[in-house]
């Protein structure tokens, strides 16, 4: 079994009065691929941006790759192969679609910022026609694969894909759901964040569950759905 | 699917950029032109008008680099200016140094003064970090006014050397060249940044700043140095005031003429590139010269006034932005 | 009584009085830029074409300069709203809030002042109200009318506003335009109108504010800058939409700055209170009295 890379231990984080997070204990191996699932508001997007440092307090402590990530900045943490993708893509308005590649080329380090590895990034999410236009000019999908496109430029260990999906039709599920099976094959570690359940179950070697910012339960897909504390949280009951 | 999708659809080549060395060298040139040209008019009033003309380039351009690519608006571009000027009046009364060496000084308290005024305020957003720069210029005018080494707020007198430097014809003359070379500096200057990875960062983070850290850009670091670079260019610009005018004194070095300027300029003209504050330095700093001379001075302030209101109205991107259609 | 402790109580007394009229300043400030997210910066410069116009009424008909500013208040209600109009028209609307809306308002506020300078001059105006002249004295300590009443009636203005912004069902709409606007179009409320009207009362509290200032200090074209850190420093320091914290936070800055004035020179006391807002900002951004983000 592959090493461990990523590991939380009692990650809490609190909003004044209001326990968003608290006790997870998680581990990921080297090239898992992950689902976090849980209702809105059960913490996902509070974890990852604690993992991500974009909150610069909280409970706990991150590993990661046998390192500490305490007191480490957000680019700092993508610098040293942690990407992440936003819920609502996030693209730099003002840059064209091979700019907004350009930018993790020449800060994270890994790569040189030449136009040839920028297009071969575009080329990876099929985004290469669309080089020279602004992200105005993209469709929903298109925003999320140059999303995804920003976040592997910096050739991570570990991508936390962060509702990649949401809205998107059957197909275009099944596009993004492609790109990040080849992600993965190639070596990357995969959290995947998702509400279409059809997609996570389908790319998902394990489950975490995430209610009300407690972890309920983590382990295979098919016995953790089974769960009667996950239904509950699911159908309401 | 990419291949066929790639020769159907080339990617159109981005137009080819001209290099750093070889921009550097046309600006040089056109410079020098520009010295000589002058000189060929050989009038004090031209040389006057130029050097007004060429001190808000170098302004606007400056405050661009901040404003304009990293998206942080310093209401407080006429504290950097008048820090400049008053570096040249302390160091001319202190050291005894000519307007050489203070320019270089004036750069330096520039920077030290943008890089402090980043430390302390870049981690706000928006409309703090524009809120905050205009205390520091009102901060920085008291204390230049109970500064009485400097004359206090009866202002100071400089007196223009006798013998001009570098075989130049008149000191208007030496003070209008040197206009030219700081302004050709900053706009070559201003141009590198832009097509550097420096800009390319900064242009991130002007988009998003939470998806730039996330994208590996160090904002904050990156805010400092756009800060620095910008405050050391602004004082630059002012450093040369005392000698224009042989005469400073707080209210005009601190005046809000500047301030309005330096951010009507580069939104006038387009704040995406170098040429934006360019352009909008040379119209605008013309308009006002002109309308100075044939109507009044408080009337080429409303004309800035005006002038900025409409273009932010109608033309967000500027008159670069109207000529270019991607933007 | 020891003579420097009379000038301290003398000091925080005045700048107390001081405090009330920042106050009027701010509380129009924190509507427009603490409730709307609008960025005024030219706030104060509707402050002093109130304060002039008030002086140039004051001279011409004699009556008294805060009953003229009372006048005037619909006047700069309409003025705001207009604003606000164009504002949402070029800026909100597009999305395109963040330089150009601040550029934009950078060039009204230019507009106002050199057109003041270019109609009234660059001198300075003043209105005299019928009980300048007198002081009550309480013991040692003076309370001079000139500063008393404006203070007085700025905060009778901010309680009644206080009560409009509590009680009315539009107040409170305006409160909630500040948390949510998709509730309100679920309320089937217009929040453009919500804010137009919002903006307007903003500029409104302006001319009570100029009004309020003509009678305490002559003011020119100019005056306006020294207000402009003034009343953003109060607003941010009084947590942004909080009326409650902006009133304590203008007392406080009234004190500090008549106090420093008191002991050290008066040219020394704007710095002291922007170096105040200066620290706030670099600290403490979301205010003394807001709430951690």
């Amino acid at each position: 079994m592959n090493e461990i890379i990523l590991r939380a231990e009692n990650v809490g984080k609190r909003f004044g009065g209001f326990t968003a997070l608290s006790g997870i204990e998680l581990e990921v191996r080297a090239g898992e691929r992950l689902g976090l699932i849980g209702p809105n508001g059960s913490g996902k997007s509070t974890f990852t941006n604690c993992l991500a440092g974009a909150f610069t307090s909280h409970d706990g402590a991150f590993t990661f790759k046998g390192q500490p990530l305490a007191g480490l900045t957000s680019h700092q943490r993508a610098r040293r192969g942690l990407a992440r993708t936003f819920q609502l893509p996030r693209p730099f308005r003002g840059l064209t679609v091979i700019e907004n590649i350009r930018v993790p080329l020449a800060y994270g380090g890994r790569q040189p910022a030449t136009d040839d590895a920028a297009m071969a990034c575009l080329e990876a999410v099929e985004l290469a026609g669309k080089a020279t236009r602004l992200p105005k000019e993209l469709t929903q999908v298109e925003l999320r694969r140059l999303e995804l496109a920003r976040a592997t430029a910096l050739q991570p260990a570990l991508l936390i894909a962060d509702e990649a999906m949401a809205g998107l039709s059957h197909t275009e599920v099944d596009q993004i759901l492609a790109l990040l099976f080849r992600l993965n094959a190639s070596g990357t570690t995969v959290i995947m964040i998702e509400h279409v359940m059809r997609a996570v179950t389908e790319f998902s070697q394990r489950l975490a569950v995430l209610v009300a910012g407690r972890k309920v339960a983590d382990g295979a897909p098919a016995d953790v759905l089974a769960m009667p504390e996950v239904e509950e949280a699911y159908l309401g009951r | 699917m990419s291949e066929t999708a790639m020769t159907a659809l080339p990617a159109p080549a981005p137009p080819r950029r001209m290099g750093h060395a070889s921009f550097w060298l046309a600006t040089a040139a056109a410079a020098a032109l520009i010295i000589l040209a002058l000189r060929g008019i050989g009038s004090e009033y031209a040389y006057f008008a130029a050097t007004f003309v060429l001190q808000y380039v170098v302004l606007a351009t400056a405050w661009n680099i901040l404003g304009g690519y990293a998206g942080y608006v310093n209401f407080g571009a006429a504290a950097f200016f008048a820090a400049g000027a008053y570096t040249t009046v302390a160091a001319g009364k202190a050291l005894g140094f000519g307007l050489l060496p203070c320019v270089g000084l004036a750069a330096i308290v520039g920077g030290i003064l943008g890089f402090g005024t980043g430390l302390l305020t870049l981690r706000l957003r928006g409309a703090y970090f524009a809120i905050a720069t205009l205390c520091l210029s009102v901060v920085l005018q008291t204390a230049v006014t109970n500064w009485s080494y400097v004359g206090g707020s009866r202002g100071a007198y400089v007196i223009r050397p006798r013998d001009v430097p570098f075989g130049f014809d008149s000191y208007g003359g030496y003070l209008c060249a040197l206009a030219v070379v700081l302004a050709a500096v900053a706009v070559a200057l201003a141009r590198t940044i832009e097509t550097s990875r420096l800009g390319l960062g900064l242009a991130a983070l002007r988009d998003d700043e939470m998806a730039a850290e996330a994208a590996g850009v160090p904002t904050l670091r990156l805010k400092l140095i756009a800060t620095s670079i910008s405050g050391a260019m602004m004082a630059v610009a002012g450093a040369p005031l005392p000698y224009l005018g042989s005469y400073v004194e707080p209210n005009s070095a601190f005046g809000l003429a500047y301030a309005v300027n330096a951010i009507a300029m580069p939104l006038i003209g387009g704040t995406a590139s170098w040429a934006g504050p360019l352009i909008g330095a040379v119209l605008l700093a013309s308009l006002q010269q002109a309308a100075t001379v044939t109507i009044s001075s408080a009337a080429n302030l409303m004309i800035v006034g005006v002038v900025l209101v409409v273009f932010v109205c109608v033309a967000p991107h500027g008159i670069i932005g109207l000529f270019r259609k991607r933007i | 009584m020891d003579p420097n402790l009379v000038l301290l109580l003398n000091g925080i007394v005045s700048g107390l009085l001081l405090g009330g009229l920042y106050a009027a300043a701010a509380v129009g400030l924190s509507i427009s830029f603490g409730m709307l997210d609008i960025v005024n910066i030219a706030h104060p410069a509707f402050m002093v074409l109130s304060a002039l116009l008030v002086a140039l009424l004051w001279s011409t008909t004699g009556l008294d300069p805060l009953l003229l500013s009372l006048l005037l208040a619909p006047v700069f209600w309409l003025l705001g709203a207009g604003l606000y109009s164009v504002y949402h028209h070029f800026f909100e609307r597009r999305g395109d809030e963040a330089i150009q809306g601040l550029a934009f308002f950078f060039g009204v506020m230019f507009i106002i002042e050199v057109g003041l300078v270019l109609t009234l001059g660059p001198e300075q105006h003043f209105a005299d109200a019928a009980y300048a002249a007198t002081t009550w004295r309480l013991g040692e300590i003076d309370l001079p009318l000139r500063m008393l009443v404006p203070a007085a009636t700025a905060m009778a203005a901010i309680g009644i506003l206080a009560l409009f912004l509590r009680r009315s069902f539009t107040g409170r709409a305006i409160a909630a335009v500040a948390q949510d606007r998709e509730a309100l179009r679920l309320l089937a409320i217009n929040p453009t109108h919500i804010k137009r009207l919002a903006f307007g009362i903003s500029i409104a509290f302006a001319a009570l504010a100029g009004g309020a200032l003509a009678v305490v200090q002559p003011m020119d074209a100019w005056s306006g800058h020294i207000f402009i850190g003034r009343v953003f420093a109060i607003v941010i320091m009084g947590g942004l939409s909080s009326l409650g914290g902006c009133v304590v936070a203008a007392l406080a800055f009234g004190v500090v700055e008549n106090v420093t004035a008191t002991f050290f020179g008066p040219s020394w006391s704007p710095a002291v209170a922007f170096g105040c807002l200066l620290v706030v900002l670099a600290f403490r951004p979301q205010g003394l009295f807001g709430r951690m983000a």
